[in-house]
């Protein structure tokens, strides 16, 4: 960081093993987004210094890798732990119990409201089904949310990664196994130093621990597959040890990612795995809300009864007691008072325990709180603070998610649920006939999308005279045959147009293949030629 | 060799101990881990011979414990396959020919199998696209030696056209120039007869009556009073706007003269009975069949 070269400090650069998260910290810092401080010192944004790699003294042969510090999060309480267990209730809820969740499609179709028939190549999300052709609905989808996490991003900094992010959810629901076995932070900090042979009952605990954690990670991996199969059957048939033998496999790939991400590497995935804290860096702003140490409230950060010393020595002394319950409760182990850094997730749980400890020594709550650095600039130049949430970067993202939203909505309202595709014969390209007229032959694909069996007619227009035969259809009316097509499926037909060779000296004409739905009047058509040989 | 190496000054490091004209060689040992894979590949390599084939014998090779082959792989893939097309293959021999041009599923069947078998045993004549060439019929038209029916098509690939089978269709043209019964004019004349019949331009000076009378006379047993031909003998329609064997004055003289008698192998004991029929139909379904 900035401060760590400019502000005399004695920490050096890359001084310890600490060397790559620091550089990591301070190349994913927008100059104009830091204007971080130390208890020492505090610079406005003019006045950050630029660090040239000559001045720094490498560490070359120091560890290449930082050991892990173990991160043991303290319980608390608050408007952001309330907020996360109802989200981490919601999450979850949805991820276990929807594929449960039933669907009425008529017989003989799938009645789960979300299914991935791959078999079938199928896709259900209750009243919409797709077929493979149409999975750039995802892309949509796709797009509709990476748009939604940039808005998060611009209004609420990492809203993602500290509220609904998957692994965020499950590590907070390990480790509130985990508090809820061993203990708080201190007990469980005590237990981890003990040496020596551990008793029965720490023995049992950290059994205990385990079993829980495999227990939540296996019923992870268990919801997973039932999104890819009928899930009341699925689960009967893992009950009896009869299901497919990938349905196990993908169980076990599951439960151990789970158990891995969640139960040990934690934190650390955020910090070194996932590439999202990287790009939400490039994308912040400077009027993102993001989860701030106000240090417009005063330094330095020194204990109750020192401040009020300091203070009557007519020195400064700020709000701050320096009590590090922000450091505690933090589930990546690090001090929000050193500014915006990578590792911090802006889950807001050093909200609830900085505004916890404010209400009890009776000051103003929101030390730490959603945030930015223009408004602690403006306060400190004791003027008012000015949130932005309205603000054309936002405006763009909500018209862009409206936009792609909006085109998908109408594609999907709009789409047809019967469709044909044409594919002239190569060879022949054209057979002449004994009396010297001209056949083409085509591979017609019929598709229907419906859930019942239609009758469809099929006429041409084009070549002058023409005449349609589908082969093996005998069809009442000969010039138009009927074709019924199975519910939900693609009908492959051989079809015959033939037209006599005087009325079309064309080489080459267009031909248009219209089906008509008997009953529903839908239609359908796709365009080829009719060459002459 | 010195035993004791020396040290290289401006490195640091220890040399090799050897002396070339002062020049000596810094000590680079293979890393650790290079060794240790190096010495689990040759373990492994052991463990290999002892699996699987490895060493070539006088007249045979080590087979290794698991006697593993790629060739029975194939063999076992290949039967697999079979015992696969096996059944839905049953269902086709069950099925009458009409009744699996109806069944979009067995005509499904039909299309994908017939397109390959016509391609590895029928394409070598009639081409790929079943379009044929001079001598050998296009299968996409509606005109047919032997009639067009699904049950005639059968009859024909089961058991050829002049092919030596009992069952075979038999009947040729005959040879009226070289076998003396047609003069060579008289052939020309003739010729131009069988040109008028489908509306083709006949030639100059050519007397059409006499034409007529030749075609009474000799040819009208086979391919009928008006030119019309006959399926029970193979007698093509002359009336038509299809040659098998070129509509021009020469290629007819040429028929004329020497005779036709094309050859197409019988198929049954080739082919199996159920694929036999799947072929009539995928004949069939290729346009032209009645």
């Amino acid at each position: 960081m900035f401060t760590h070269s400019a502000g005399g400090s004695d920490r050096r650069w890359g001084a310890g093993p600490n060397c790559g998260r620091v550089l990591l910290s301070w190349i994913n810092r927008a100059p104009e987004f830091g204007s971080t401080f130390n208890q020492d010192a505090r610079w406005p944004l003019s006045m950050n210094k630029p660090v040239l790699p000559a001045d720094v003294d490498f560490d070359n042969y120091g560890p290449l890798y930082a050991a892990r510090k173990e991160v043991y999060p303290q319980s608390v309480s608050g408007t952001f732990r309330r907020i996360k267990w109802g989200l981490m209730a919601f999450c979850l809820g949805v991820y276990y119990l929807l594929p449960f969740v039933r669907w009425n499609r008529g017989l003989g179709a799938p009645s789960q409201a979300v299914l991935v028939d791959l078999p079938n190549s199928r896709f259900y999300f209750c009243f919409i089904e797709l077929w493979p052709q149409e999975v750039y609905y995802f892309t949509g989808l796709l797009i509709v949310a990476a748009i939604t996490l940039f808005l998060m991003n611009s209004v609420g900094g990492r809203i993602w990664c500290g509220y609904l992010c998957p692994q965020t959810v499950w590590t907070d629901l390990f480790y509130a196994v985990e508090r809820m076995i061993e203990g708080d932070r201190r007990e469980r900090m005590r237990k981890a130093a003990a040496g020596g042979t551990p008793k029965l009952r720490r023995v049992a605990e950290i059994t205990l621990k385990h079993s829980i954690w495999l227990l939540i990670a296996w019923w992870t991996g268990g919801a997973w597959v039932l999104y890819f199969n009928d899930a009341p059957t699925l689960v009967k048939q893992l009950a009896t040890f009869q299901a497919p033998m990938l349905a196990y496999i993908w169980i076990a790939i599951l439960t151990a990612t789970t158990y891995l991400l969640a139960g040990f590497m934690r934190e650390q995935v955020c910090v070194y795995m996932c590439p999202w804290p990287r790009i939400q860096a490039a994308l912040t702003d400077e009027w993102a809300l993001n989860v701030t140490y106000r240090y417009d409230r005063g330094e330095k950060r020194t204990s109750l009864k020192k401040a009020s010393e300091l203070r009557a020595l007519g020195q400064a002394a700020g709000d701050c007691i320096d009590c590090y319950q922000c450091v505690a409760v933090c589930p990546t182990g690090i001090d929000i008072r050193d500014g915006a850094q990578l590792e911090c997730i802006q889950c807001g749980l050093c909200i609830d325990a900085c505004d916890t400890v404010m209400k009890k020594i009776g000051r103003e709550t929101r030390l730490i709180g959603y945030d930015n650095d223009i408004n602690i600039q403006r306060r400190l130049a004791g003027k008012t603070p000015v949130y932005r949430v309205v603000r054309p970067r936002t405006i763009v993202y909500s018209a862009l998610i409206a936009g792609v939203g909006a085109i998908m909505l109408y594609a999907l309202l709009t789409r047809s649920l019967l469709d044909v595709n044409v594919l002239h014969d190569r060879n022949p390209v054209a057979v002449r006939l004994s009396d010297g007229s001209i056949r083409n032959a085509y591979t017609v694909h019929l598709l229907n999308k419906r859930a019942f069996d239609r009758v469809v007619a099929i006429d041409i227009d084009g070549p002058n005279k023409a005449t349609i035969h589908v082969v093996g259809v005998d069809s009442a009316s000969p010039d138009r045959p009927m074709i019924v097509l199975g519910r939900d499926q693609t009908t492959e037909l051989r079809v015959l147009v033939t037209a006599p060779s005087e009325d079309n000296p064309e080489k080459s004409t267009p031909v248009k293949f219209r089906v008509t739905d008997i009953g529903l009047g839908e239609v359908a058509s796709a365009t080829d030629n009719f060459v002459s040989p | 060799m010195a035993e004791q190496n020396d040290i290289d000054h401006v490195s640091g490091k220890t040399t090799t101990g050897h002396d070339w004209d002062g020049i000596k060689e810094l000590n680079t040992p293979l890393p650790r881990w290079w060794v240790l894979t190096f010495y689990a590949s040759i373990i492994w390599a052991v463990g290999y011979w002892i699996l699987y084939p490895a060493w070539p014998l006088l007249s045979s090779y080590s087979t290794g414990m698991l006697h593993y082959s790629s060739r029975a792989d194939v063999a076992v893939e290949l039967a697999n396959l079979e015992k696969k097309r096996g059944e839905k293959m049953l269902a086709l021999g069950a099925a009458s020919l009409a009744d699996i041009e109806k069944d979009p599923a067995l005509l499904a069947l039909v299309r994908a199998r017939g397109k390959t078998v016509f391609g590895d045993n029928c394409a070598p004549c009639h081409g790929s696209g079943a379009v044929g060439a001079k001598g050998y019929p296009n299968l996409n038209d509606d005109d047919w030696l032997w009639g067009g029916s699904l049950d005639q098509i059968m009859q024909t690939i089961q058991y050829g056209i002049r092919s030596g089978h009992p069952k075979t269709h038999d009947s040729a043209m005959l040879a009226f120039g070289k076998e003396g019964i047609l003069k060579p004019e008289q052939i020309v004349t003739v010729a131009n007869y069988v040109r008028s019949l489908s509306g083709l331009p006949t030639a100059q000076g050519y007397d059409a009556a006499a034409g007529a009378k030749i075609f009474a006379q000799n040819c009208t047993s086979c391919h009928g009073d008006t030119g019309k031909g006959n399926q029970e003998l193979g007698a093509p329609n002359l009336t038509d706007k299809i040659w098998l064997y070129g509509s021009d004055e020469t290629s007819l003289v040429e028929t004329i003269t020497n005779g036709r008698a094309g050859v197409m192998p019988a198929w049954v004991g080739r082919l199996d009975s159920a694929t036999i029929k799947a072929m009539a139909v995928y004949v069939h379904s290729l346009g032209g069949g009645k």
